[in-house]
């Protein structure tokens, strides 16, 4: 259950619309369930109160439509923002892909957000409803009895490795704000670093053997900003629309986390969208990792303005060889 | 009506792979459904696949013809391989009516022998839904749920499978485990038919309208206002059109070999930015265009050139897959009559 609830949300941006401070506002709307929460703008009280959502289910990150809608909106955008996506606003704005005086960003708290395929596995299919208080209560069409889950068994991967309850960026902050989290996100990684090139070359084989090349990864990342991927460019010589081979839809994922690296701020929501469920985070934290380890611990989004050690040189930085050597354990 | 104990499913299983590869739906680690091809794995019948079956018969990626050079000689060589016959088993009503769909695409002429040549080859094996999700909505299409066609229906009751042979394919395919089956009346199936028909009452997306859909209704529908803001959120990535049993767009490719060209052809998505890209440029060149484009396609042009058969069958599986979860559902509920 969120700490803020939804009506203060809705009232707030009902009076920053009335007094004209903002023109529309950027949040989630309600569906045909109580999980299938779409991103959505919103531009009077009225639609508020029918429409807009604030729950478990809020998860998307809304930084990323801002490129587009900042480019075209006339008065400045509400957006809601979570901790986590305020890194991503962040680094967008280090990108120069947002105007920053088109938005009025609202910092919202966060107490993590539900995986909707994870309640299934523990509620099956069927699911008529759901009710988002201290606990999870989960009315489906096949069990007499609702059943009763923890919202911390049902976190999304993102939130259950949740890096920071900390907003790095806001004009405006409801309820109180937390402080970076001391996370085990890199666990997973190192547990593949102690594998076998071999073991290690099959989980992903088997990971990225369900790809099916639908980009939705590339599509909600806010980092990939590109105007025209590489990937949809006929010109580029390397367009791809399906995996030809097995090799390709490798190709595809590696090429993508090294374009991402030093950007990437681990927002996660490439593993969130993946319809075949595929780890695709790992990827990434593989390399915010090995960044850490050789350059000094660096978070993208953190500031804005800020060079990642990928794009700036300093006399310190650990030479070629010695890099090698490090990423060379097991390899 | 044949029936066999659920204790022989397996051997029934063991006997059809014995002589053709079988595919069923399988649970996966991470809780979701694929098909798979059978080797003693425990058929899912709850939870429908991720993926529809339409990659069995149109796969996402297939070689069509190679053009080998040697100086100024072409040789041709043509990749396709003989079939051999193969099984689907566990197919639900929706995706037996998804081929009906891609048979007016692909078999009517100009005759695509790829997709004909696996037509052939394969075999449906059916069965009637125990247990619809929420995202379900194939009645509003016209499909029963608890009487699929294919060329063998099946019925699952707690201890009993039945089957029905609806084809010759689906007779000679029942002789390979006769032995297994006896001979009943329907009474069991009939009841299995009444409970299923009592859930998908309940079901929240029943009563779901196809009135304002259809063929001729282009004009109408358009330019409606309520197309920028359906439209929104889509990321335009391809997850609808490559989960979704219907889609049938592809796009042809050549690649260099070395020695050649490699002609190939691959599922495209109208949601992607260059689908359809010709020399003079895009003809879709907003994503409100592209998104209008495939619910159009499937509510309207495709019921428009088919007699008025939609091109969805409400398997629920944009609704399940789409990150942003915006789908075919939501689109007809916004246009179609309030």
């Amino acid at each position: 259950m969120q700490k803020v609830t939804r009506d203060i949300l809705v009232k707030r941006a009902s009076e920053l619309l009335a007094d004209g401070t903002v023109s529309s506002v950027l949040g989630w709307k309600a569906g045909e369930f109580d999980y299938d929460v779409t991103p959505a703008t919103f531009t009077d009280t009225e639609s508020l109160e029918k429409g807009f959502v604030w729950s478990d289910f809020s998860a998307a990150n809304l930084s990323k439509y801002l490129v587009s809608k900042t480019k075209s909106a006339e008065g400045r955008i509400l957006v809601f923002l979570k901790p986590c996506d305020t890194y991503s606003f962040n680094q967008l704005l280090t990108e120069h892909r947002i105007d920053r005086e088109k938005v009025y960003a609202v910092g919202v708290p966060c107490e993590g957000m539900a995986d909707i395929n994870k309640i299934r596995s523990i509620c099956g299919d069927g699911i008529i409803k759901i009710d988002c208080g201290e606990k999870l209560t989960v009315e489906t069409l096949y069990a007499d009895e609702p059943f009763v889950v923890e919202p911390s068994e049902v976190l999304l991967e993102k939130c259950e490795s949740c890096k920071s309850k900390k907003h790095v960026a806001y004009d405006e902050l409801l309820g109180e704000e937390g402080e970076v989290v001391d996370s085990s996100r890199f666990s997973e990684v190192e547990r593949l670093e102690a594998m076998s090139a071999d073991e290690r070359f099959e989980f992903w084989q088997g990971e990225l053997s369900r790809c099916i090349r639908c980009n939705a990864c590339r599509d909600a990342c806010p980092a990939c900003t590109c105007e025209v991927c590489v990937f949809n460019n006929p010109a580029s010589g390397v367009e791809t629309k399906a995996p030809s081979d097995s090799f390709e839809e490798k190709m595809f994922h590696i090429i993508r986390a090294f374009h991402v690296a030093g950007r990437c701020t681990d927002c996660g929501e490439c593993s969130r969208v993946c319809p075949q469920n595929i780890p695709l985070h790992l990827l990434n934290r593989k390399l915010i990792k090995d960044m850490n380890e050789s350059y000094g611990t660096y978070q993208a989004g953190e500031t804005v303005g800020a060079s990642s050690p990928l794009t700036e040189y300093t006399l310190g930085d650990p030479e070629a060889g010695d890099v090698l050597e490090g990423g060379g354990k097991n390899a | 009506m044949l029936k066999c104990s659920l204790s022989v499913l397996d051997s029934v299983f063991s006997r059809i792979s014995e002589k053709m590869d079988l595919y069923l739906p399988v649970k996966r680690e991470d809780g979701k459904a694929e098909y798979k091809k059978w080797q003693g794995e425990e058929w899912s019948e709850n939870l429908n696949t991720v993926k529809s079956p339409k990659d069995f018969f149109f796969p996402q990626s297939e070689d069509l013809v190679r053009f080998r050079t040697e100086g100024k000689s072409v040789e041709v060589i043509d990749e396709r391989e003989e079939k051999a016959p193969f099984a689907v088993f566990g197919v639900r009503a929706c995706d037996v009516r998804s081929f009906e769909i891609l048979d007016k695409v692909f078999l009517e002429e100009p005759r695509d022998s790829f997709y004909a040549m696996r037509r052939e080859a394969g075999i449906i094996v059916s069965v009637a839904c125990q247990r619809p999700a929420e995202t379900c909505f194939c009645k509003a299409f016209g499909i029963d749920a608890a009487d699929p066609s294919g060329d063998v229906t099946c019925w699952k009751t707690d201890s009993e499978l039945y089957l029905r042979a609806n084809t010759d394919k689906g007779e000679s395919f029942i002789s390979i485990f006769a032995d297994l089956l006896t001979e009943c009346d329907d009474t069991e199936v009939e009841k299995e038919k009444e409970k299923i028909s009592r859930i998908l009452e309940k079901l929240p997306l029943n009563g779901l309208s196809t009135e304002s859909f259809g063929a001729g209704k282009t004009e109408e529908l358009f330019e409606r206002a309520e197309w920028a803001d359906l439209c929104e959120a889509c990321l335009g990535c391809g997850t609808c059109t490559f989960v979704c049993p219907t889609c049938q767009c592809y796009d042809i490719k050549d690649i260099k070999t070395g020695n050649g060209v490699l002609r190939y052809r691959c599922w495209d998505s109208c949601m992607y930015s260059e689908f359809t890209k010709m020399a003079h440029g895009n003809n879709r060149l907003t994503q409100r265009e592209r998104f209008r484009q495939r619910f159009m396609h499937k509510l309207v042009y495709f019921p428009e050139n088919n007699g008025g058969v939609f091109g969805c069958v409400g398997c629920g599986r944009c609704l399940k897959s789409c990150p942003v979860s915006m789908n075919i559902v939501k689109v007809m509920k916004e246009l179609g009559d309030k």
